[in-house]
């Protein structure tokens, strides 16, 4: 490894980087097409970054962003493809808020709450992806129909409860409904942003131990090793011994428990309460920034970044008269290349390695042997 | 199971090969006069009379046309052994197209550009999944991530100084013509209101399915009925299953694979493009979020359906009609319990015969349960009723999963040269 390590820096940074590129190259082509000069608005959306209150949003994003993305990583590390993160989060979000605004929660101490929030969150996303761990384990039932499937009914469940004949009230001065406001005591304060009136989520540091959790659990542990082990060669990992259903549930209630936390940000350090106005779709930027950053907590962490960033300084484009999706566009265009180039990648080292192993024999492959 | 995922589970999915007979035509007659029967049973037991009014029965169908032709863009796909996730995109990109062309040269301009732009987002797929060999399900997933960005860009670009258009609608687009059998709808119109059992059923079922038909409707029968003969009697047909069975003896047979895939790909595209143009021409405009998820159940339709033309449009006449109850008031939803608890005590029935009991004691237990909730309610909230399909969908995946025949190279990657 020591010997190729420069290599293999080069190349892993070559796939993103390139894809970015691309991104960048398609959305100025789409932009100057529609006679929108690319650099005057590029110039927009960097300038609207040194305003403090953008720069603290873009935190704010990321933060959400990454810990959806490292939900749908557990399940991407062996090969499991949680798309119902969104439902998850959404039904959590709710309930957890629903529990956190009862007026019973205000005797307990401050740091309970938060904890009995945050816990609820956790459990009912567990729940919910542990349905579709279970259909796939007994049943044989794809978990990315079952998943799609159960973001549906998680939206229909939570259109029912979000009723003021049920858990939400309607929220004052305006014809939103909501679940009650979460008190004092139930909220995570903010650490303020220098010339910003919004506030960094103090559950930002949650993300934090979450992603080194995540990294700790691939790294230093057998479950991890396990899972990876999995979702890399499934016959050797049952060769091996590892209970292969056991790990689909595990990860897929663990990948629900960490969707369970996207919406605690939010909801404990902005919102405080879940209303009709939720942030919707959470779910599938977490699977754009897995796929960005590789599944690796670093890297996801700069995807996330990346992200709410672009989300963030798009608003600014709306005034100056540029529709403010080609963010999106340029996001879809980063995912899809990225996979590409990573394809692409792969397969160019697969190349270099066996020109590696050919010369250390002295033969050189054939050039049909050398196919990834 | 999906693109080159854990296929845990699915061992039972070859467990015994059961010999089967092929169901001839006749029995599946029987099973649709059945089902007409209990459905009329329960209408005359709840007095829901719009279970099966005619009323009913045409929103279903228009409900159902773009399902279906989602769905049957996921069959060519998969088919050819490529899961397509990005049908939901595909068809936002269709209505779209419908909304920028239908507004200015008419309908059918509107629906040709729906398609084109459908075919489109195929095209990209199979380039990332064919060419590239990138995750079937990730590709999809990222076109899906991607149209609704570009549609409401290219909406705010062009609809927002149009003439009754808006930044997240297009201007109106008139309808396509509707067509009537002649003649039969003031009999049948006379016969439904009779109220008698079952024949009046019937006579409303006929009734929705004959009265003021789009010819966009008619466009999508015509096209299962090709899809049917093309993929199933002809050569081309065959060979493109082929590449969904087996590439590698396909490719070992001269079948140009990739060429077979991309075709699959592009005409899935294309018809997911058609459904979402005729949502858009069947509402009279684009609106931003319109597909609501239809691609979805489009797939869920097809796997309804086992990957079968027929079974595609049965699963989608089944959300479909689930779809229209919700706008059809209180009553009819309430007795849709009912229903649903009928049909699944039938289906336990079927399973005991088959010797399956733990099916048949699941399907028991839950149809007692839906039974015992029509008892003791008098309505059912209508954000529950939306869950319907995709519940639905779960069940027959949960309960049926084994029966259901899937490509088998379906979601792995190929590439040229593979099985030498």
């Amino acid at each position: 490894m020591g010997r190729l390590s420069l290599r293999s820096v080069y190349l892993g940074l070559a796939a993103p980087v390139g894809a970015l590129l691309f991104a960048l190259l398609v959305c100025a082509a789409i932009l100057g097409a529609t006679g929108h000069p690319p650099l005057e608005v590029a110039e927009a959306m960097v300038g609207s970054l040194e305003r403090p209150r953008t720069a603290a949003n873009s935190l704010n994003s990321a933060t959400t962003y990454y810990l959806s993305a490292v939900a749908v990583a557990i399940g991407f590390k062996m090969r499991l493809f949680n798309i119902g993160v969104d439902g998850q989060y959404r039904l959590a979000a709710m309930l957890a808020a629903a529990l956190a605004g009862a007026s019973f929660m205000d005797a307990l101490p401050s740091v309970l709450r938060i904890a009995m929030t945050v816990g609820a969150a956790m459990l009912v996303g567990a729940v919910w992806a542990g349905i579709a761990g279970f259909l796939k384990v007994t049943r044989g039932v794809s978990e990315v129909i079952s998943t799609i499937m159960l973001n549906a009914v998680a939206t229909a469940l939570v259109a029912f409860l979000l009723n003021p004949d049920r858990l939400a009230v309607t929220v004052a001065g305006s014809n939103n409904i909501g679940t009650p406001t979460i008190t004092e005591g139930g909220r995570v304060p903010g650490f303020g942003y220098p010339g910003s009136s919004s506030d960094v989520f103090g559950l930002i540091l949650l993300a934090a131990a979450v992603g080194v959790a995540y990294w700790f659990m691939l790294n230093r542990t057998r479950f991890g090793f396990d899972l990876k082990a999995t979702g890399q060669s499934q016959s050797a990992a049952v060769a091996s011994g590892v209970n292969v259903k056991r790990m689909v549930l595990a990860s897929m209630l663990l990948s629900g428990a960490a969707a369970g936390l996207v919406g605690m940000p939010q909801l404990l350090g902005a919102s405080y309460s879940y209303a009709l106005d939720f942030p919707a779709g959470l779910g599938f930027t977490g699977i754009a920034i897995a796929l960005l950053g590789r599944n690796h907590p670093v890297g996801m962490a700069f995807a996330a970044l990346l992200w709410g960033g672009l989300d963030q300084t798009s608003n600014v484009l709306d005034l100056s008269g540029v529709p403010k999706e080609i963010v999106v566009i340029m996001q879809g265009v980063i995912v899809l290349s990225v996979v590409i180039a990573y394809e692409l990648v792969r397969r160019y080292r697969l190349r270099l390695e066996q020109r590696d192993v050919g010369r250390a024999l002295g033969t050189a492959p054939a050039a049909e042997e050398v196919r990834a | 199971m999906s693109a080159s995922g854990l296929d845990v589970g699915s061992e039972q999915i070859t467990a015994p090969p059961r010999q089967r007979r092929r169901m001839s035509p006749v029995v599946y007659l029987y099973i649709a006069v059945g089902a007409l029967l209990v459905v009329s049973l329960v209408r005359v037991l709840t007095g829901a009379g719009n279970l099966t009014s005619s009323g009913t029965v045409s929103a279903a169908l228009i409900a159902a046309v773009p399902i279906a032709l989602a769905g049957l863009g996921g069959l060519w796909s998969e088919r050819a052994g490529v899961i397509n996730i990005g049908l939901e995109g595909m068809m936002v990109l269709g209505t779209w197209g419908a909304g920028f062309a239908g507004y200015q040269w008419g309908p059918w301009a509107g629906v040709l550009l729906g398609v084109a732009l459908g075919a489109l987002g195929g095209l990209i797929h199979a380039v990332a999944t064919v060419t590239f060999g990138v995750d079937h399900i990730i590709s999809g997933v990222a076109i899906t991530l991607m149209a609704p960005g570009v549609t409401l860009f290219l909406a705010k670009l062009y609809f927002t100084d149009a003439p009754g258009g808006g930044q997240k609608q297009s201007p109106p687009i008139d309808d396509v013509a509707h067509v009537s059998v002649p003649g039969l709808p003031s009999l049948l119109d006379s016969i439904e209101r009779k109220g008698w059992f079952f024949v009046s059923d019937l006579a409303g079922l006929l009734r929705g399915l004959t009265t003021d038909v789009s010819l966009l409707t008619l466009l999508a029968v015509v096209l299962f009925v090709v899809t049917a003969y093309v993929l199933w009697r002809t050569p081309f047909g065959l060979r493109l299953r082929s590449c969904g069975e087996s590439p590698p003896a396909a490719e070992s047979l001269g079948v140009n694979v990739y060429k077979y895939k991309y075709a699959a790909i592009v005409t899935s595209g294309a018809l997911a493009g058609l459904g979402g143009a005729i949502l858009a021409v069947a509402s009279s405009q684009f609106r931003d979020g319109q597909t609501g998820g239809r691609g979805y159940i489009g797939l869920a339709s097809m796997i309804f359906g086992n990957w079968r033309p027929g079974g595609v449009a049965a699963g989608a006449s089944l959300f479909g009609y689930t779809d229209a109850m919700q706008l059809r008031g209180e009553e009819a939803v309430h007795a849709l319990l009912l229903l649903l608890g009928v049909a699944l005590i039938v289906l336990a029935v079927v399973q005991v015969r088959a010797r399956r009991y733990v099916v048949a004691g699941v399907a028991t237990v839950l149809g007692i349960a839906f039974v015992l909730w029509f008892l003791f309610t008098d309505q059912v909230p209508a954000e529950l009723v939306s869950a319907t399909p995709y519940v639905v969908t779960l069940l027959v995946l949960s309960l049926a999963a084994q029966r259901l025949r899937v490509p088998k190279w379906i979601g792995q990657p190929y590439r040229r040269g593979q099985g030498t």
